[in-house]
């Protein structure tokens, strides 16, 4: 099973992705913006990062880079595909997901660890995880703050495609909201669940010596999807 | 009439006739721009070089010293560090967003030019008291300028310091130190190499942003028409600099650049004139393949503008089409403008006209070189017979809620956690510690980093107040288990031309070059900054110390302030009681004075304490602790915040809570922990446990009230 990374000019976390992903014996290689061919890819990732600069808005340019279109391919086809930070942001530009990010509460960047709550485990970040589990997670983005017109947001929670959280250490999603979004969203996924976008890095949270370990368990349910597809495409 | 147009660009009338003596005849307008550039004291250190030999460079682990881009230093293994401080204080001044940005933008420059991948940035930062909104614009300002570059272009800023004083209301001081690694056969140096190769200009379109950036808007002071330097100030592009560090980074990997120069303060000019000059050879430069923002600059504006986010490449020709190819990947424009020659002149044309013919070395090595007057300050001796005058017994607890609550010692998390300081998954140690550590992947090595100054310190006595601020940065990386390596300097100071600055500078060199070679610590790179002034107010002296720390191994848990648990016991070690109220942070907020003559460091002490340190972090203490500004009291205070605990902590007097005496770590460990640091002095001071910090029969304070005083100390300022 392989997976594609995105590198958009400005992507800046796609060798973090690699080497988190690396830790978790996922094979994965770096595919430039400008590729129109994802053949042979069990899935794709978009990085965080600040694609063309995020110039105008938050992936408003990058959702027109070439490889968009084998993206959508990939997220048609039920492959997995996993946008984070600027990646999920370019996810709901590009229309695979529901919303959008702006500008945090406090108009100021954040980074920092938080908590995020897993809602449920019926989606490619979320499947080895425990509904419930509160995990310690970094998030570092000036536009996290998820919004949606409401009757999109009353269909996401009716079908619980809200998969996590930001919460606090009792895992209560009404406190200990970082940025302002709507129902504390921290991560989410699409009507069929392949498609998934979070704002908080799980790539920075892989290993202990780096202060958590806990964004381990998405990665590896998103590696889990890669080799469902890599065994169905045998 | 108008002044003369040397006048104008920064010149005195002796510089201007040795133009003319050199040249043999009146320069043309854009030879004059050029040399204005190049002979102004931030590009020339005029005013300073003769006395920045006095630093040592050397130690069997220095790869390239002084003079260079930025300082190297060799890891082992293959592996090379790079690391380099430069000042944005008089754009960040003007215009404190881009001015902060741009500084960001440049120190990266500096670092992925000599062939290392950037991979931290840290900013000492400096302003007037935060009661003045003027301040908190500023303060706000500089932090989302750097924030907004940084995080955008891509490499983690993990910290730095602040300080807050009346001495930087008209002129705050932003430094900036980057560090980078790389594997040694990437080194790539600033040189023109050989006749025959063209030289690329790489990155964004050259515009009229930044013309004068070095002469004359870094040297000379403020007056009241600082808003009209603003079009001086360059405007910063993260993303046309992310694009040009990952084309720069492909290009050494494929071995297409034999020389390389970034474009920063005096651009064009600069960067030609330093590669001819550092490979004695000549450059034809054509104005006319310059790719411009806009169409009609002047060949002088085009020399001396400082538009952000340019390169000059030495290539061979046979690799010219490879390198424009590459240049085409990472979508950044590229043009050839120039080539070089035999001989070592410095020819520039525009327009099918020769504009400029100079000797290239005499823009750089032919610099002037001034031995300015120097005078102690007569104002010193009443200061040093003023120290203040402490109370017999003082409110011990309402003291140290005081100085929690002081902007510069409560906690800075509303600075750093604007900054992205995880990207590269390499950090260890994150900013709110001593100093920060970082790990390079896939080896067992450790960098740690700590920038330190102390202004009011300096301005009470330059020399002692610089020595200490080494040793304190020294023990800042050593609480991480890193031996202090390599040091950079920033020396921020008042108007050069002023005896008693002059002064302050010299004295400030002599404390740093001691201390440093007490350490061991070559000093590899540094900046000055002078004419940091308003309206004829010199600023205090700044000195700032870079300091790099370097282990291999890294200790498998390094030390944290945030490890203390219950029942454990907490040691001092170091230097034993002192009484250094001087330029103390008591002295500050609680008795709002400043006077007295500050503690000598101890060259036999200092060294030792810092080699003990280090050890301890190895041997696996689990919290280590400089205790610097506002002493024993606001250093136990922040374990316990961290930590979340109490602390019941024995003084024989009061004044050793406070005072600042130098060489002191705090060492909180299990009770059978061996703190074995040979035959300095020891001592156990306490206990941890409950919740309150407690200074015996003298007074305490709950954890959780010292949180809260500590926790919105800056925050609650910057946001009302």
């Amino acid at each position: 099973m392989t997976a594609a990374i995105v590198v958009f000019p400005g992507s800046n976390c796609e060798l973090d992705v690699e080497h988190a992903l690396g830790l978790i014996g996922v094979d994965t290689e770096l595919v430039w913006h400008r590729d129109t061919d994802l053949t042979g890819f069990d899935g794709v990732v978009l990085p965080g990062g600040f694609a063309h600069g995020d110039y105008l808005r938050t992936g408003a340019i990058a959702r027109f880079s070439p490889v968009m279109a084998e993206v959508e391919r990939m997220a048609r086809e039920g492959r997995p595909v996993l946008g984070i930070c600027n990646g999920f942001q370019i996810l709901c530009e590009a229309g695979l997901l529901p919303g959008a990010l702006i500008a945090n509460r406090d108009l100021r960047f954040i980074c920092r660890p938080v908590l995020v709550v897993v809602e449920q485990t019926d989606s490619i970040l979320t499947r080895a995880a425990t509904a419930g589990q509160v995990l310690r997670i970094p998030l570092n983005s000036y536009a996290g703050n998820y919004v949606a017109p409401t009757t999109e947001m009353l269909q996401m929670e009716a079908d619980e495609r809200v998969v996590l959280r930001y919460c606090d250490a009792l895992g209560d999603t009404t406190s200990d909201n970082p940025n302002g979004s709507t129902n504390a969203v921290a991560g989410l996924t699409n009507a069929g669940g392949n498609v998934a976008g979070l704002m908080p890095h799980p790539e920075r949270a892989a290993e202990d010596i780096l202060g958590s370990a806990d964004g381990k368990i998405l990665l590896e349910s998103f590696a889990l999807s890669l080799n469902d597809r890599a065994a169905a495409s045998l | 009439m108008a002044p003369a147009r040397y006048v104008q660009l920064g010149m005195s009338d002796s510089e201007f006739e040795e133009v003319v003596a050199l040249l043999g005849r009146q320069p043309t307008d854009a030879e004059l721009a050029m040399y204005s550039v190049m002979w102004s004291e931030h590009c020339s250190y005029k005013s300073s070089r003769a006395w920045l030999a006095r630093f040592s460079s050397e130690a069997p682990w220095v790869v390239v010293g002084p003079g260079e881009n930025a300082g190297v230093v060799d890891l082992g293994d293959g592996w090379l560090a790079a690391l380099r401080i430069e000042s944005h204080n008089h754009p960040s001044f003007v215009e404190p967003y881009q001015g902060a940005a741009t500084g960001v933008g440049g120190i990266l420059r500096d670092i992925f030019t000599m062939g290392a991948r950037p991979i931290a940035v840290w900013d000492p930062i400096r302003f007037g008291t935060l009661d003045d909104s003027r301040n908190r614009y500023l303060l706000g300002g500089v932090v989302s300028g750097i924030a907004g570059y940084g995080n955008a272009v891509g490499v983690p800023t993990l910290g730095g310091e602040v300080e807050f004083a009346d001495g930087y209301s008209g002129n705050p001081l932003v430094n900036v130190m980057a560090l980078g690694i790389m594997k040694s056969d990437q080194l790539v140096l600033a040189s023109a190499s050989s006749p025959g190769n063209v030289a690329v200009l790489l990155g964004s379109p050259t515009g009229r942003d930044g013309i004068g950036g070095v002469s004359v808007l870094a040297s000379a002071g403020f007056d009241d028409t600082a808003g009209s330097k603003r079009p001086t100030v360059q405007i910063g592009n993260p993303f046309e600099e992310k694009k040009l560090i990952e084309a720069c980074l492909e290009l050494y990997s494929r071995r297409l650049v034999i020389g390389i120069q970034d474009l920063g303060g005096g651009g064009i000019s600069c960067a030609t004139s330093e590669c001819a000059a550092n490979a004695g050879l000549g450059i034809d430069v054509d104005l006319d393949r310059v790719h411009l923002r806009e169409n009609d600059m002047t060949p002088a504006e085009i020399l001396m503008s400082e538009s952000q986010e340019r390169m000059l490449a030495f290539v061979d020709p046979g690799d010219l089409e490879e390198v424009l190819g590459l240049a085409a990947k990472w979508e950044i424009e590229a043009s050839t403008i120039g080539t070089v020659v035999e001989g070592g002149t410095l020819q520039v044309s525009s327009d099918g006209e020769v504009v400029a013919t100079v000797p290239a070395a005499s823009l750089t090595d032919g610099a002037p070189l001034y031995r300015r007057p120097a005078r102690r300050p007569a104002s010193l001796d009443e200061s040093w017979a003023d120290p203040p005058v402490l109370p017999d017994q003082p409110d011990v607890g309402g003291a140290l809620l005081a100085m929690l609550d002081d902007p510069a010692l409560g906690d800075k998390s509303w600075i750093y956690e604007q900054y992205d300081h995880q990207l590269f998954l390499n950090t260890v140690v994150a900013p709110g510690h001593d100093g920060s550590l970082l790990r390079i992947k896939g080896t067992s090595k450790g960098l740690a980093v700590s920038t330190d100054g102390n202004g009011r310190l300096c301005s009470l006595d330059p020399r002692r107040g610089a020595a200490r601020i080494v040793y304190e940065s020294a023990l800042n990386v050593a609480v991480t288990g890193a031996r202090p390596f390599a040091m950079v300097d920033n020396l921020n100071f008042g108007n050069p031309e002023n005896p008693e600055v002059m002064w302050q500078f010299i004295e400030s060199v002599e404390g740093m070059a001691e201390a440093c070679a007490a350490l061991g610590v070559p000093v590899v790179g540094g900046n000055v900054s002078f004419y940091n002034e308003t309206g004829g107010i010199d600023i205090p002296p700044t000195p700032v110390a870079g300091m790099l720390g370097f282990c291999d191994p890294m200790p498998a848990r390094p030390p944290r302030l945030d490890a203390a648990k219950d029942a454990m016991k907490v040691w001092l070690i170091g230097s034993s009681r002192g009484a250094d109220f001087a330029a103390s942070a008591f002295a500050r907020i609680v008795l709002d004075h400043l006077g007295g003559r500050p503690a000598d460091v101890d060259h036999t002490l200092g060294p030792k304490v810092v080699a003990a340190t280090s050890h301890l972090a190895h041997a696996g203490a689990p919290v280590l602790h400089d205790v610097g500004r506002g002493g024993l009291a606001v250093a136990i205070a922040e374990i316990c915040i961290r930590s979340k605990i109490g602390v019941d902590l024995q003084v024989d007097h009061w004044t050793e809570l406070f005072e600042e005496s130098p060489h002191r770590c705090i060492v909180v460990a299990d009770p059978d922990f061996d703190v074995d640091v040979g035959d300095l002095p020891r001592r156990v001071i306490g206990y941890t446990g409950g919740d309150r910090i407690s200074f015996g029969p003298l007074g305490s304070v709950g954890v959780g009230e010292a949180a809260a005083a500590w926790r919105q100390a800056l925050a609650s300022r910057m946001t009302t």
